[in-house]
């Protein structure tokens, strides 16, 4: 590799030929990686490249199919994640593995070796956390704590084991822009005291922000390396997608129509002990108008989306008005027949059964809606099947779904072409109302923009649109009016081009321009 | 060393074809070493046990009587399984049938009407389907396990059954045996053909086997239960309803199993007695398995669990041993039905010591 600065110094991680197989298919194809010590270096790729796949073979949970992985120049076998540890690496997985009834300190006391007493463990846990500015308390019971509070649990854990190397897989994806500007700081701190970050991401802008170098990885093989400070967003996503992605287009002067979905005074109690409860939500979409829902993950964007599709009806029939009608009683196939659609976040299990053909998810979100196309024979409702698949066909044309022969499972397309039937699904209706969960959450960026244009092309033929993400760019790019929910509370709509991405966040974590602004807000 | 089992990649479909047959033949392959042990020739034993009773015609009627509650045990149980239900309590069920469809020919023997047997048949149907009412009420409400409440509910069936027939219900003119009177003969089933005893039984079974093949094959209702037995998430999504689906299952398969029930004490037996099945609600469990949950398979595979019952009670005649060895070979073919499965769909992986695996993260 020929960098700006090479390293001078022997690498503290180097990764030879690496490659990984599950069956035929090289999830990691001959990767060649560097890591020196003290640098802050990114692990960029669309959903897919293999990233987890590479990490997860340097923490040891992995075993690689060929290659080498060298420690400060010598070859090592990384069998389990214990001898991970024992070699200086530690790892805070994109998804926590915390036991919720547990203290902050118990679960740190999991990892490590079971003779140390817990009373030390919070000392240290204690000290450790003021040292880097992660602020914890180690009594604390991880079920009361956010998103970002777990997060620094399992960085206090590995700092714990005094770690050369940490990696970081995504770390971002559930923290609001101001949780991520502690955790920056952080990992600065980390680099000056000569410890090494490998940064997981499919952020640009913050990997060129906080990245020393970066490698790039694309269907399992690097594809570049380069010092992202020296590259543009958009040179960065070419050498992750390989080709440029279409740009989304979008005309300003859409006017607005009637409204569509209004829903008034919608408060839902909490389903679960850990669902989010609903409170005192208002908002109206008009015809030709996208709102977009912002909002860090766990904050009520799944309870809203079951309260809106009347998958969960709520107790007042009048909280919830779609195309003028009370609906909160009614049930989603009601909704649906007064013209509404419904992308829910999950793709398997959710919008999708994995194991059932295409065409009979078809079925699975139209069976009443498209009652007269699907269905004969009166009461025994039986299923026409030629009629469903031609409107696979013509779905899988219209929305360029990527399969392989004609009817697949669900379960065998990848996240984008399957989202892409998903959404694809309840545009071939032209449904009046649409209302999507993270329309774009794991997919790849060419279904991603493919999609996104859809729903503005969908509004701008008359349609309301609320589309709920946690993606900001996403956000910006598709809504004519944008809220922000947070602990259940919607914020009033603004519209996109009066918020600033720093105005969000500061919504995103609960503070509207009523509260003063505390001291942690305001970023670098 | 530690065993691991690993998804394949792909499943064959040559092998999931071949499944059930393989599994025939491996319970046969140690049916023949469990002879051989028992110091019988294999080769003769496995022929009077599975070839004999082919060979005659009243044997043939008696494979029909044995594989009807079978099936239509079967093919109710899997639509249960398919909608991820799981009722264990066809026995139960089937013994609550058989005492509801006859409560008219014990009340009122001396009633005379060609309504008596369609009757007793729905009374049979409705038996069976409350009482399998109860785990879906138990599920439905308070997020009961049907699995135990089902299968609990079978002991109290059966002794109430016991107790009826030893009690209230005991023919008093029998000499103190626990029997009622036999029914009168317009609440018999009649025989299907004159060369032998085989009942409507076994029509009623093929018919419920191809309507609920039609069902799942072709109908919504059918779509239903596999998109709910797949994810109840997405069953939601499609705007069906789990609980309805609890209720729909259960009270269908507890029909199923009450008119097999009713069909086997009007059919086979003339009156009711404290035992009236050999398991023939446990033994569907098998035969809806190695039917593959598919109501045509189950018609195959409720005749070859058939044959187990009667090899059993040939080979106590002609080889002397237990009709015991009909259980062990049902309990092969489970195993063997099952096993087969698994490793069509994962392959096996020995891990030995060395290495080791800490504690394995996310």
């Amino acid at each position: 590799m020929t960098l700006s600065e090479g390293p001078a110094t022997v690498p503290l991680l180097s990764v030879r030929g690496l490659t990984k197989l599950f069956g035929s298919f090289a999830a990691c194809n001959a990767i060649d990686l560097d890591i020196a010590p003290g640098e802050i270096h990114a692990l960029l790729g669309e959903n897919g490249a293999g990233k987890s796949t590479l990490v997860k073979m340097l923490f040891g949970v992995l075993q690689p199919s060929a290659g080498q992985i060298l420690c400060q120049g010598a070859p090592v076998t990384i069998a389990s994640p214990g001898e991970a540890r024992h070699l200086g690496i530690g790892m805070v997985f994109q998804h926590f593995s915390l036991f919720e009834a547990l203290t902050v300190a118990e679960n740190i006391a999991l990892s490590l070796d079971p003779k140390i007493s817990l009373a030390r463990i919070s000392d240290e846990a204690a000290s450790l956390s003021k040292a880097y500015g992660l602020p914890l308390d180690p009594q604390a019971h991880v079920a009361d704590l956010s998103v970002g509070e777990r997060q620094r649990i399992e960085i206090v854990r590995a700092l714990l084991q005094n770690p050369k190397l940490i990696i970081l897989d995504e770390p971002t994806s559930v923290l609001t822009p101001q949780e991520a500007d502690r955790l920056f700081e952080t990992l600065f701190k980390l680099k000056a005291e000569g410890r090494s970050v490998l940064y997981i991401s499919h952020r640009l802008e913050e990997v060129r922000r906080i990245c020393d170098r970066a490698t790039v990885l694309r269907h399992g093989k690097v594809t570049g390396a380069c010092d992202p400070s020296q590259e543009t967003p958009a040179s960065l996503a070419r050498m992750m997608v390989g080709s440029d992605v279409a740009e989304v287009h979008r005309d300003n002067a859409a006017a607005l129509g009637d409204i569509r979905i209004e829903v008034s005074n919608l408060s839902v109690p909490a389903r679960t002990p850990f669902a989010v409860s609903l409170k005192n939500i208002a908002m109206k979409v008009r015809a030709g108008e996208v709102l977009a829902i912002a909002g860090v993950a766990g904050n009520g964007q799944g309870e809203l989306f079951d309260a809106l599709s009347g998958e969960y009806p709520v107790a007042e029939d009048e909280a919830i008005h779609i195309r003028g009608k009370a609906v909160g009683r009614t049930g989603i196939n009601g909704r649906r027949l007064l013209g509404a659609g419904f992308v829910p976040e999950e793709r398997h299990g959710h919008a999708a059964v994995s194991a059932m053909a295409l065409s009979d998810n078809l079925l699975l979100a139209r069976s009443q809606s498209d009652k007269k196309a699907f269905l004969s024979g009166g009461a025994f409702s039986v299923i026409r099947f030629d009629a469903i698949r031609s409107a696979t066909r013509r779905i899988c044309e219209a929305m360029d779904v990527r399969k392989s022969g004609e009817d697949p499972q669900a379960g065998s397309l990848s996240g984008g072409n399957l989202q892409k039937f998903i959404v694809g699904r309840e545009l071939d209706r032209q449904p009046s109302v649409l209302v999507v969960n993270q329309p774009t959450w794991g997919v790849d960026a060419g279904a991603a923009s493919r999609i996104r244009q859809a729903l503005i092309d969908l509004a701008r033929s008359g349609s309301a649109v609320v589309v709920i993400s946690q993606d900001l760019d996403e956000i910006f790019e598709v809504a004519t009016n944008i809220a922000v929910i947070s602990e259940g509370s919607l914020s009033k709509a603004y519209p996109a081009g009066t918020l600033t991405l720093e105005r969000i966040g500061l919504l995103m974590g609960g503070i509207h321009e009523s509260h003063p602004i505390p001291e942690t807000a305001h970023a670098h | 060393m530690r065993i691991e089992l690993q998804k394949r990649a792909r499943v064959s479909t040559l092998f999931s074809v071949l499944s059930p047959l393989l599994a025939l033949a491996l319970t046969l392959l140690f049916g023949a070493i469990m002879f051989w042990l028992l110091g019988k020739n294999p080769v003769s034993a496995l022929y009077s046990f599975f070839v004999e009773p082919l060979l005659e015609v009243w044997s043939l009627h008696e494979l029909a009587i044995k594989a009807a509650p079978l099936i239509l045990i079967a093919v109710g149980l899997s639509v249960c399984y398919r909608s991820n239900n799981w009722n264990i309590g066809a026995e139960g069920q089937f013994t609550i049938g058989a005492i509801t469809g006859s409560i008219l020919p014990v009340m009122y023997p001396a009633w005379h009407s060609p309504l008596i047997l369609p009757l007793m048949l729905i009374l049979g149907m409705i038996g069976g389907a409350l009482y399998a009412g109860i785990p879906a009420l138990l599920k439905t409400r308070f997020n009961t396990n049907e699995i135990l409440t089902s299968l609990m509910l079978v002991y109290i069936a059966q002794l109430y059954l016991d107790w009826l027939v030893r009690g209230p219900w005991r023919d008093p003119q029998g000499y103190n045996f626990p029997q009622t009177k036999g029914f009168q003969i317009e609440a018999v089933l009649p025989e299907i053909l004159s060369s032998g005893r085989a009942h409507w039984a076994f029509i009623f079974a093929i018919a419920a086997a191809v309507a609920l093949w039609f069902m799942m094959r072709f109908m919504l209702k059918g779509f239903e239960v596999s998109v709910l037995g797949q994810s109840e998430r997405a069953g939601r999504f499609a705007g069906f309803s789990a609980r309805r689906m609890v209720w729909f299952s259960m009270l269908l398969s507890g029909a199923l199993a009450g008119l097999a029930g009713i069909s086997e004490v009007s059919g086979s037996i003339g009156h009711v007695q404290p035992v009236i099945s050999p398991g023939y609600g446990f033994t569907a469990i098998i035969v809806a398995f190695l039917g593959r949950l598919n109501p045509l398979g189950i018609i195959a595979s409720g005749l070859v669990l058939a044959l187990t019952y009667l090899g059993g009670e040939a080979a106590q005649l002609s080889i002397g041993i237990s009709d015991k060895v009909s259980r062990v070979f049902q309990g092969l073919l489970l195993f063997f039905v099952l096993s087969c499965d698994t490793l069509i769909h994962y392959r096996i992986r020995l891990i030995f010591a060395g290495a080791k695996t800490a504690e394995v993260k996310a």
